[in-house]
């Protein structure tokens, strides 16, 4: 495989509804900012581009099949080979990984990745309706099944499990809403305090509207190259930004469509097929483990993505990550649900499982030098969602794992401060990132590991 | 009384209007004026039906409205599923068929939905649950009755349950639901 950079990307605005562009338009805003960010022209970029990856959820929401293609000839692409990739809310995080795989295996040298999705287009509870056709029709949505019930139940059985507290989840909520206050690009700008979330409307047991992200209108582009796509775009008089960002680490893993049939499997499984590198050398974790297994956990149940665990480990085999709390500067996590960030700091190995509610409030996933009204009781160490995540940036499904990668990237060059009109958060000499994408009840996850060359 | 809300709901419908505002000449000034429009909203309405087949798990619906509850098993390695499949996943081998109606049950995760699916929203609030059989290695989602949802408590995790059916079947799942065990 060849070196893969990401060397611009853009992010249109995203809102509960964008009336004022069709979905194509709205590609083309990200798109636009992608190459007006490396000072090159339409034409100029049309010429050395080879080709796409478009990325969108649903049918449903345009009533539309086939809108890729609207996409790829609205950007003036055709007839430059392209392809469409779905995979519910890992969507994106497979369309920009779908793109590295085009480069890496030397079929393109410069590749598009973008991505949209117009939820507005029907009232929420249609909306609701559309996304919980991606769980079995059969056996899952027929019973009342809907996105956030599955959370919930996932979320019981992690409280009852772990002692993990609604409190614990509410801080992922005040967190990611207070990152996005100083984000020009998102959704919802809010500073909150825990009691609102509490306070907030009841959505599905114990997680309330505030736990949870919104629908949104939005599209996102990333572009990606080789060394010698690299070059191709510098000749032609575009400016990229150094330090250069490499892709080093692709991951993804997958689960059943049902979550009432994953493995409950024993002590010495979970330890061979899913405990990370550092899980496996440490005595005092295994011992920790042997004792969950002891007093009845079983993995991973309703309460732990193993498709999330499998991804990491991927990922961080291929990027030489041991540590991911300490070798990661920050992670943008696909935060559908406060409860899901919390499921997948364990998932992640940012502490082990059980430990995800504690770790929630004990600071280590905060930004540094912003006052979240709360008493943290450790110091920052990895920052999860700087950019404020799902919940408070939006969710336009085909474009959210897009806006990760790009947010990822104008971390790792510096730019926060010119993209976002400030620099509060801008993580401090960022050198390593991670991206996480999420689907469905944990059905495909990807995660994608992105660093600064030196 | 509690006080009304701060925000009229907002609905789909309307008026059929003709003759939407638009400039009468398109002199230059009138063209570029076009591009201050606000956008056009218009409503459109799509309904299917599809003939869905149940395929190898049309079983488990006909016991379901003949008041059986059943299961899929490996006949190799005894795994079994709540939720049916035709094949296991560890063997690839065909499953057979077993009968779980009076297995032991409880519930192993729940929710009290407040909101829904647009197809469910009428049915709000309403208890959905994994339940846990003995000896079945999976679990089977279904409606949870009989409790106050207003006092959901993570003590009902763990609760024994039994299955109850519907009088009259719908052929779905929800032909059996579970209530507390007396």
């Amino acid at each position: 495989m060849r070196p893969v950079y990401t060397v611009t990307g853009g992010v249109s605005k995203f809102a509960k509804a964008r009336n004022d562009k069709t979905f194509q338009a709205l590609i083309k805003e990200a798109y636009s900012d992608a190459i007006d960010d490396i000072g090159l022209d339409f034409q100029t970029f049309t010429s050395i581009v080879d080709g796409s990856v478009a990325s969108y959820f649903s049918d449903h929401f345009t009533r539309q099949l086939m809108a890729g293609i609207m996409g790829q000839d609205y950007l003036g692409l055709c007839p430059k080979p392209s392809h469409r990739v779905e995979g519910g809310g890992a969507t994106g995080g497979l369309c920009f990984q779908e793109a590295w795989k085009s480069v890496a295996s030397g079929h393109m040298d410069v590749c598009v990745a973008y991505g949209f999705e117009t939820m507005s287009h029907v009232e929420t509870w249609k909306g609701n309706e559309f996304i919980a056709l991606a769980s079995d029709v059969s056996w899952d949505y027929p019973v009342g099944g809907f996105y956030s019930g599955y959370y919930a139940m996932m979320v019981t059985r992690h409280m009852k499990e772990y002692g993990t507290t609604v409190e614990q989840m509410a801080h992922v909520s005040v967190k990611n809403h207070i990152n996005a206050y100083y984000n020009s690009f998102s959704q919802k700008r809010n500073r909150y305090t825990i009691e609102d979330i509490r306070s907030s409307t009841m959505v599905a047991w114990p997680l309330t509207r505030l736990d949870i992200c919104v629908m949104s209108d939005g599209a996102a582009t990333a572009i990606l190259v080789s060394e010698e796509g690299l070059k191709k775009l510098e000749d032609a008089g575009a400016h990229i930004k150094r330090p250069l960002v490499k892709i080093t680490g692709i991951g993804r893993g997958t689960d059943a469509m049902r979550m009432a049939d994953r493995p409950h499997v024993d002590y010495d499984t979970f330890m061979r097929d899913y405990a990370t590198e550092q899980e496996k050398d440490s005595e005092a974790t295994k011992a920790a483990y042997k004792k969950l297994w002891d007093k009845g956990t079983r993995y991973p149940g309703v309460h732990s993505f193993r498709a999330g665990r499998t991804a990491g480990n991927m990922a961080y085999r291929h990027a030489g990550i041991y540590d991911p709390l300490n070798e990661l500067d920050f992670i943008e996590l696909h935060d559908a649900y406060t409860s899901s960030e919390i499921q997948t700091y364990e998932d992640l190995g940012l502490c082990t499982y059980g430990e995800g509610g504690p770790f929630a409030e004990s600071g280590k996933a905060f930004m540094p030098g912003i006052d979240y009204g709360l008493a943290l009781k450790d110091e920052p160490v990895c920052a999860v969602n700087p950019s404020g995540g799902l919940i408070a940036c939006g969710h336009p499904v085909g474009a959210t794992g897009l806006m990760q990668a790009v947010f990822a990237l104008w971390q790792l060059q510096g730019s926060i401060e010119s993209h976002f009109g400030d620099p509060t958060l801008q993580v401090k000499d960022a050198q390593r990132g991670a991206i996480h994408s999420h689907a469905g009840t944990g059905t495909y996850v990807t995660v994608t590991i992105l660093e600064t060359e030196d | 009384m509690a006080k009304l809300s701060s925000k009229r709901p907002e609905t789909l419908g309307g008026y059929i209007v003709h003759g939407i505002p638009f400039p009468a000449e398109l002199d230059p000034d009138a063209l570029a004026f076009l591009k201050r429009m606000r956008p056009l909203l218009i409503e459109h309405e799509y309904k299917v039906t599809y003939l869905h087949s149940y395929a190898q798990d049309s079983p488990w619906f006909a016991a379901a409205s003949n008041k059986k509850l059943l299961a899929s098993r490996d006949p190799d390695s005894g795994y079994t599923y709540a939720t049916p499949r035709g094949h296991d996943m560890y063997s690839g081998e065909e499953t057979e068929w077993i009968d779980i109606t009076h297995r032991n049950a409880q519930v192993h995760a729940f929710t009290v939905c407040y909101f829904g699916s647009e197809e469910f929203l009428p049915e709000t609030p309403y208890i959905l649950a994994l339940i846990e059989f003995e000896d079945v290695d999976t679990l089977f989602l279904t409606r949870l009755m009989g409790l106050d949802p207003d006092r959901a408590s993570l003590d009902w995790i763990g609760m024994a349950v039994e299955p109850r059916f519907l009088r009259n079947s719908k052929l779905k799942p929800t032909d059996v639901y579970f209530l507390p065990k007396n």
